[in-house]
């Protein structure tokens, strides 16, 4: 039997099998929650109408039934859903991981773009395409080991008996622009067509991802949302500071070490995927933080955001113009907006 | 050996290469309100910190319940010694029972994250602690001394027979160190054991019904504060000429400096007082 109980501080817990099994959400954060789903199916419903192949809504539902023509049913379930569902998957890990860092390093710019992490993957497909002119998936294998070899180098540069949360981000970043000016020789070294292609890497597009980097990606996420469960409560547990942590039975280190290997593991993913897609970890961690008027890191909305926002982006990028952007690109921009807000608001307070 | 829970051994504590408490043994005595004082730099955070486990002694070990206790599982630790740190932190927008409520950490699991008992630890922490009409306003939009009662609040909430404070008076004001200090002589009486460093050696007198003096990382005296505070503790520890009167409320040891430098009146201190010591003007 199920049961809901009110804990008090606007959150609820839910007791299954007669209060062996409870779980507590935050009722202000399912709402925003509801809220960040539904707005995330309305733009992957557009995403399926929108294009020079004209769909109407109708027929996605007819597709979707089980109908339609061939034509039809090519279009949206070969074409336009895999990828809309790609970049709401890829959204939600990088959400996830922003709020990891940020959790992690107790600062609103911990996020694995700033950090270097991509950067570091930079290096890492420009290795592959110079040396060993790889293709998509030579490319992959160059970003996952580029950016967990950089967070690595990261965390033991920042490692004095414990890694602190503020050296983390500051060393992060000296790596990063390190890292940055390794990349501009790289590609001044490079030729021509080998300059151009990891240009447009670099820019991180969802062009011509489909089902197979879907169910890839997905399974990845799949395989590290256990990860993900199992260490949240500690993390928040961690927020409190060291003392208050070690105090009530946290092991900080470990616990560190593994919040920072599946959050590297999580932008990994997605940097492997579509190349760097900055800003979607910085800004949805906060913007869920924002919605659901909680303190500290949430990894639900979190995820939910980055998987709204990458969407949404990703429409963007394809039709708001007129005319094709790389959804990197678009993320740039999302991530300019929001400083603004951010600025904004914090100058009204 | 004694039964009492807690305990330090031959403890050798360090930060990096700079040895701060060299071979320590000391007896927390079960149900007392031990109180922690010496001169800055003595140790006595330090001490605090490795009885809560919070730095590992490079040599002896500290014992809870009679087993070195970082053998004993973390969590365990945690439901039978609690800790208030100098400097906890609180995340942005954090309200008071969501503060309260993460006491509760040590008696909870990724399946059982909420259970009647934690709310009933909870509402009973903030009921002890007065701050039950609080319950959902943010913390950082409290006062000092509300604040800090929260804190208690949520060490109080992890329910753990042992508690230990690392100065917790240090940012109240006078009526608000009176009130905490209360509040922990009464949670002393109820039963459990308090261990706190304090900075003020009268309020010490006052609550303590046991004194632990450092001084340069070393015990010098340890008892009843009318056993152990005596005037020339306080000379060779503080470097303080003081007078010690019984205090007119209490009965316990009052401690009167004897050097009263007033300011603007061109006045010295007489040559008879400095005497006592002559290390400090």
């Amino acid at each position: 039997m199920n049961r809901l109980q009110d804990v008090g501080d606007g959150s609820v817990a839910l007791a299954m099998a007669g209060g062996r099994l409870s779980v507590r959400l935050s009722r202000r954060g399912l709402l925003a929650s509801g809220l960040m789903l539904a707005a995330s199916l309305v733009f992957v419903l557009l995403s399926l109408t929108s294009g020079d192949y004209a769909i109407t809504p109708g027929d996605v539902v007819r597709v979707l039934a089980g109908g339609g023509d061939d034509m039809l049913r090519l279009v949206v379930l070969e074409w336009r859903l895999p990828r809309a569902c790609l970049a709401v998957v890829l959204g939600m890990a990088l959400g996830i991981s922003g709020a990891i860092f940020q959790s992690l390093t107790r600062n609103p710019l911990g996020s694995p773009d700033i950090m270097g992490f991509s950067v570091g993957s930079y290096t890492g497909v420009l290795i592959v395409m110079l040396v060993f002119s790889g293709g998509y998936a030579e490319t992959s294998v160059g970003a996952l080991v580029g950016g967990i070899g950089t967070a690595a180098a990261i965390y033991l540069l920042t490692w004095r008996r414990g890694v602190d949360g503020f050296r983390l981000v500051v060393v992060g970043i000296g790596v990063a622009a390190m890292l940055s000016a390794a990349n501009v020789w790289l590609i001044r070294k490079a030729d021509l067509q080998v300059a151009i292609s990891a240009a447009q890497w670099a820019a991180g597009s969802l062009n011509g991802l489909g089902r197979e980097q879907l169910a890839a990606t997905s399974f990845c996420l799949l395989l590290l949302l256990p990860a993900v469960f199992v260490l949240s409560r500690p993390m928040r547990q961690l927020e409190l500071g060291q003392a208050v942590a070690v105090a009530s039975g946290v092991l900080p280190e470990r616990t560190r070490l593994f919040l920072a290997l599946v959050g590297v593991a999580l932008v990994a993913v997605v940097t492997a995927t579509a190349g760097p897609i900055a800003f979607v970890a910085l800004a949805a961690p906060q913007l869920a933080r924002r919605l659901s008027r909680s303190a500290g890191a949430l990894l639900l909305p979190s995820a939910l955001m980055g998987g709204l926002l990458l969407v949404m982006a990703d429409w963007a990028a394809q039709h708001a113009l007129g005319f094709q952007l790389p959804v990197g690109i678009m993320t740039f921009n999302i991530g300019g907006l929001y400083f603004l807000w951010l600025l904004a608001s914090d100058g009204r307070k | 050996m004694t039964g009492n829970r807690l305990q330090a051994h031959a403890v050798t504590l360090r930060y990096g290469e700079r040895t701060v408490v060299q071979d320590l043994s000391v007896t927390i005595p079960d149900g007392s309100f031990t109180v922690i004082v010496g001169p800055n730099a003595c140790g006595k955070s330090t001490l605090l910190k490795a009885l809560s486990r919070l730095l590992a002694p490079r040599q002896g070990e500290i014992v809870l319940d009679g087993a070195n206790i970082r053998s004993l599982p973390t969590k365990e630790v945690a439901r039978r010694l609690g800790l208030l740190p100098q400097t906890p932190l609180a995340p942005d927008g954090i309200t008071v029972v969501d503060l309260v409520a993460r006491g509760r950490y040590p008696h909870q699991s990724l399946f059982r994250q909420w259970s009647a008992t934690d709310r009933q630890a909870v509402a009973e922490a903030m009921a002890v602690t007065g701050i039950s009409d609080l319950a959902g306003e943010p913390v950082d939009q409290l006062s000092g001394g509300q604040r800090q009662r929260v804190w208690i609040a949520m060490v109080l909430a992890q329910e753990t027979p042992l508690l230990l404070l690392d100065e917790p008076t240090t940012f109240l004001d006078i009526a608000h160190q009176i009130e905490l200090l209360d509040l922990l002589a009464g949670l002393n009486t109820a039963g459990r054991t308090v261990v706190a460093v304090l900075h003020d050696l009268n309020q010490a007198c006052r609550y303590a019904t046991h004194l632990i003096a450092m001084h340069k990382g070393t015990i010098v005296a340890e008892g009843p504060p009318s056993v152990a505070i005596s005037e020339e503790l306080v000379a060779t520890v503080f470097g303080l000429p003081a007078l010690i009167i019984p205090d007119p409320v209490t009965g316990t040891p009052l401690i009167v400096p004897r050097n009263p430098v007033r300011r603007g009146s061109g006045l010295t201190v007489p040559a008879d007082v400095l005497s006592q010591d002559g290390a400090r003007p």
